[in-house]
Formats: C-alpha cells, sequence, structure tokens
C-alpha cells in the first residue's frame, strides 16, 4: 500500500501514484515494496511489458521481490545490489532516451531521488519522472559538515558514516543531492547527543 | 585621509579585533521600527537614503571593506564551495559584475574607476589594489567567472536568481558571511524550497507574498528590507558547514563579556532585477553591532531590550539565540527606563 506522511513539509517532493502513460519505452527503476506498485503497473496495463525496461534492486530491509517481477517477463529485467551499482545502467536508458520515454520510479524516497536528478542532469523536466513511495521512510542524508552522504538514515540523531559527527535531520531536502540535511547535534555542547530515536522505519 | 587611515585593518575570526568607529555607531542599520517584532515581507524601494546612511548608496562600501574582503578570502580558500554558479548563470554573473562595478565608480570614485570602450573594460580598485583590463562577456579575460571576481570586491553575501516557472531558483552564490545556511546544499532550490526551514512565516502566507511580488520586481526599480539574528562574537562566517566549531562560543559569554561579545547580526536585504539575463539579483550585507556598542543609543538600548524579551520563541529557536535570550534580556533590561520610543529606527528621531 501507499507510505503515509504524516506532515507536509516544504522542501519535500511529493509522490503520486504510478500510471500507465502512452510511450516508445518505458523505464521502470524500483526497490524494495516498490516491486509492489511495478505489479500493480502492469496489471493495470499488461501492453508495457512488452517495451519495459525493469530495474530493481533488493531493500535495505531485505524486502526482495526479484522472483515475483521475473515471473511477470518484462521485455528486460536487471537486478541490482544498490542504486550506485545499477547507475550506470539506468544514466545510459536516460542519455539514450528519445521522444517518448515514460519513466516511473518506486519505492524509498532516496531511490526515487536520485533517479529524479539523474534524469534532471540527462535534460529531462524533474515532472517527467513519474513517482510512487513504497515502503520505509529511511532518509538518505548529506552531512553539511564533511559533505558525505549516509544512506538509509533511520535514527534521528544518527552518526556520520564518513565524519562521525552526530547529526540531526533538518526538514530540509535538497532535489540536487536526492538528500535530507544532516547538521551536528552536539555542536554548542560537545558530547551531549540526546538519544538515538526511530523517526524514520 | 590617505586608505590606511580609512579602512580597518581588523579580524573577525580568531582574535576578532572587529570594532564600529563612533560614526559607524551612528549609521548602524537598527532594524526594529517599533518596540516589537513579527515576520513581515516589509519590502520597500532601496532609492538613496540619508546622506551618510548605509542606504545613501545602491551598494555601501564602509569603514570595513578591505577586512571584510580579506575574510572572504580566507573562507573560500578553506572551502571553495561557498562559491557557485550553475552554468547557465554565467549571463547574470556578468550582469551584477556590470552593476557594482558601475555603482561603486558612481558612488565611490575616489577608490573605484571604471573605464569602458566598447566591450574593452578596465576596472580599477585602490583599496584592494587591483588594476585589471578584460573584456566584458568573455570569461577567458578575468581570473574567475564574473560573479566570483565581482563577489570578491563587494561587501555582504549575493545570491543569483534564475526566473521560469513563475518561481525563482536560486542557482549561483557567492556566500561567506551567512547566518547558519548552505549555499551548496540549496542551490538549485525554488523560492519555497530554500526557505523550508523558517518557522511561523509559511502559514502567515509571508513567502507566498514575497514571491508574488519578486516575480514582478522591474529592472531599474530595486527593493530592501532587513532581516536579523544574534551573533556571539562578532564572526562573519557563521556557517552551518563549521557550525560544530562555532557553536560551542554560545556557551562561553558571561555577564561579565555580554556586552562586548553579544553582537547584534543585521542583513540589509536588496533585490535588482538584471537586464540581460533577467535574473534577480539578492546582495544581503551583514552589519554587526556589539551591545555596549548599540546601548550608547538610549532608544536603540529600550527597543532591543523590549524585542528581544517579548520574541515568540519559535523564533528565538530559529535564529539560534534561546539559550541566551535571559542572559540579553537581564544585560539590556539595565538600559531600559520604560519610557516611551520614537517609530522608526533613526536614533537621532527621539
Amino acid at each position: 500500500m501507499q507510505t503515509q506522511f504524516d506532515t507536509t513539509m516544504r522542501s519535500r517532493p511529493r509522490y503520486g501514484v504510478l500510471e500507465p502513460r502512452p510511450g516508445l519505452a518505458h523505464l521502470i527503476v524500483a526497490d524494495g515494496e516498490g516491486g509492489e506498485a511495478v505489479l500493480a503497473l502492469f496489471a493495470q496495463a499488461p501492453e508495457l511489458l512488452e517495451t519495459a525496461r525493469v530495474i530493481y534492486m533488493p531493500g535495505a530491509n531485505g524486502t526482495d521481490m526479484t522472483a515475483e517481477l521475473e515471473a511477470v517477463k518484462p521485455a528486460q529485467f536487471s537486478r541490482v545490489p544498490s542504486y550506485a551499482a545499477g547507475r550506470q545502467r539506468i544514466v545510459k536508458v536516460l542519455g539514450d532516451a528519445h521522444m517518448g520515454l515514460q519513466v516511473y520510479v518506486t519505492g524509498t524516497e532516496g531511490l526515487m531521488g536520485q533517479v529524479q536528478r539523474d534524469a534532471m542532469e540527462a535534460g529531462l523536466p524533474h515532472d517527467a519522472v513519474q513517482t510512487e513511495h513504497r515502503g520505509s521512510l529511511v532518509r538518505r542524508v548529506q552531512c553539511v559538515h564533511c559533505k558525505g552522504i549516509t544512506e538509509h538514515v533511520r535514527t534521528d540523531p544518527f552518526q556520520c558514516g564518513h565524519c562521525g559527527l552526530n547529526l540531526f535531520v533538518r526538514d530540509h531536502y535538497s532535489r540536487r543531492l536526492a538528500a535530507f540535511q544532516g547538521v551536528c547535534v552536539d555542536a554548542e555542547d560537545p558530547g551531549e547527543v540526546p538519544p538515538a530515536v526511530e523517526r524514520f522505519k | 585621509m590617505s586608505l590606511d587611515d580609512y579602512f580597518h585593518d581588523e579580524t573577525y575570526f580568531g582574535d576578532f579585533t572587529y570594532r564600529n568607529s563612533p560614526q559607524a555607531i551612528k549609521r548602524f542599520p537598527f532594524p526594529f521600527p517599533e518596540d516589537d517584532y513579527m515576520y513581515s515581507v516589509n519590502m520597500e524601494p532601496h532609492v538613496p537614503g540619508r546622506k551618510g546612511s548605509v542606504f545613501e548608496h545602491a551598494f555601501d562600501v564602509d569603514e570595513h571593506y578591505v577586512a571584510q574582503m580579506r575574510d572572504r578570502a580566507r573562507v573560500l580558500a578553506e572551502d571553495p564551495l561557498r562559491c557557485q554558479s550553475l552554468p547557465h548563470m554565467t549571463l547574470a554573473g556578468w550582469d551584477l559584475l556590470e552593476l557594482i562595478m558601475e555603482s561603486f565608480a558612481r558612488d565611490y570614485p575616489q577608490w573605484f574607476e571604471l573605464h569602458k570602450d566598447g566591450n574593452r573594460w578596465h576596472w580599477i580598485n585602490r583599496p584592494l589594489g587591483i588594476d585589471d583590463k578584460f573584456t566584458f562577456l568573455d570569461e577567458s579575460t578575468l581570473p574567475y567567472g564574473p560573479m566570483e571576481y565581482i563577489t570578491r570586491q563587494a561587501q555582504g553575501d549575493f545570491t543569483l536568481q534564475d526566473q521560469r516557472n513563475d518561481n525563482l531558483w536560486i542557482e549561483a552564490g557567492m556566500v561567506t558571511t551567512q547566518a547558519d545556511w548552505s549555499v551548496d546544499f540549496d542551490i538549485g532550490m525554488n523560492f519555497h524550497e530554500w526557505h523550508a526551514p523558517v518557522p511561523l512565516a509559511r502559514e502567515m502566507g509571508v513567502f507566498d507574498r514575497a514571491l508574488k511580488f519578486l516575480l514582478q520586481l522591474q529592472h531599474g526599480a530595486p527593493v530592501r528590507r532587513f532581516n536579523w539574528t544574534m551573533t556571539v562574537d562578532p564572526l562573519l562566517d557563521t556557517s552551518p558547514e563549521n557550525y560544530h566549531k562555532w557553536g560551542p562560543s554560545k556557551t562561553t559569554m558571561t555577564r561579565e563579556t555580554i556586552g562586548r561579545r553579544q553582537h547584534l547580526r543585521v542583513e540589509l536585504q536588496t533585490l535588482f532585477r538584471l537586464p540581460r539575463s533577467n535574473a534577480i539579483a539578492f546582495p544581503i550585507r551583514c552589519y554587526m553591532i556589539s551591545f555596549q556598542d548599540l546601548v550608547t543609543q538610549p532608544k536603540w538600548a529600550r527597543r532591543l531590550h523590549r524585542v528581544i524579551r517579548d520574541l515568540p520563541e519559535e523564533l528565538a529557536t530559529y535564529k539560534g539565540f534561546l539559550r541566551n535570550r535571559p542572559l540579553m534580556v537581564e544585560y539590556l533590561s539595565q538600559f531600559d527606563d520604560g519610557k516611551p520610543t520614537s517609530p522608526g529606527w533613526w536614533p537621532e528621531d527621539e
């Protein structure tokens, strides 16, 4: 089922529900529970299967729908272990795109943000990419101090995976970086780090 | 008076030797026209103001010019990401260069000269010892991109906003004197996105009204407004990037040191429509005054006490001084005799 967000945040993108659109080619990227939205899309428009290129990666929480997706037999199916691993393939499809490419992304926010960013860099307008949030609310966060990005952040505060500072997650989102902003939580009182709370499940 | 006598040799970092002269205190842009404060769009035409005031000219070049340009160079050497320009913003950078050079040369002919022979320009900046010949609109003839070149010679931060899809997109900026925001993070955002962390204002409709107003901004009719916050020690570079380094300074202020260390930080924000690119230039000029200097003006002392005492908690938190508010109120209360204050911010009007 679609993810429910409890608050609206000004700089956070709004996500919709994938709907089939006419097109010469269809690039579909999904992670984890996003596989369910892909199956729902194909159920609605089985003709997409003939030209669909699906790139899928398991969720950080272990959800892996590879078997279900392969079973419906899209024209091309690739399973990749992570976005970083699959990025070259995705960028190639976006770069080779002719008029009429439809792009669908579903799953976690970090995945959707990165595909939108890469699509924009390839010259597609950011609203040319359809999105649907599914599964985990873990965040992709950039440390404002060292600029390193930590994937799959579940708690607030958390420790930067690069410089080791303790960061709180600001509700401030950059589409260009596809990341939220992390800011040192104990800057004024070094060492006084509040207990981590699981805010992003 | 020689250049060396007028321009201070002072620092905004380390030993913090920054000081305002008695004349600079008198002309400080005190931002509160009334005894209380709430967000508002509060924009007015940026027309020449009183002689000697910070509004006298389009761009104010003051006694801190040389030292502030040195501080900018220091910050950029440490973190070049503080100056960024997306590729399509170069023309807006030239627009900004032209605006600043023409304004400086017109308003401060004793310090700056601009000579034009078609697109061949000759720029002389005496305080910084710069004498450059270049071809206008040809980037290869300058040592930096046009925005970086000119904003290394102009006080205050600068951002350039592209206008499209009925929105403004912050797509270039020189930001080394900021009140805790990151141009590296915000670049590429639209107007609502980059203001997302500001509390209360959205619910009040401030951003929708401000955006609507700015989309209509005309070339030749710049506007201005104030913003303000508080800074411990005259640190110009209160960046989020370095927050873990300067954050602890907030905890070490005492009753004995607050007058000297606590500074009211005022941003004079101006907005100019640029002629070729149709972008908007947004200079954000930072002025700082220590509490002990500020209270030498009785009206300002009374009013600042009332504003700080009565400010909503969300705003004190957002502006980052909730922790020190009791200390500030205690200090300022000594200078508030409860008398009424006259409207407007000029100190001499009472």
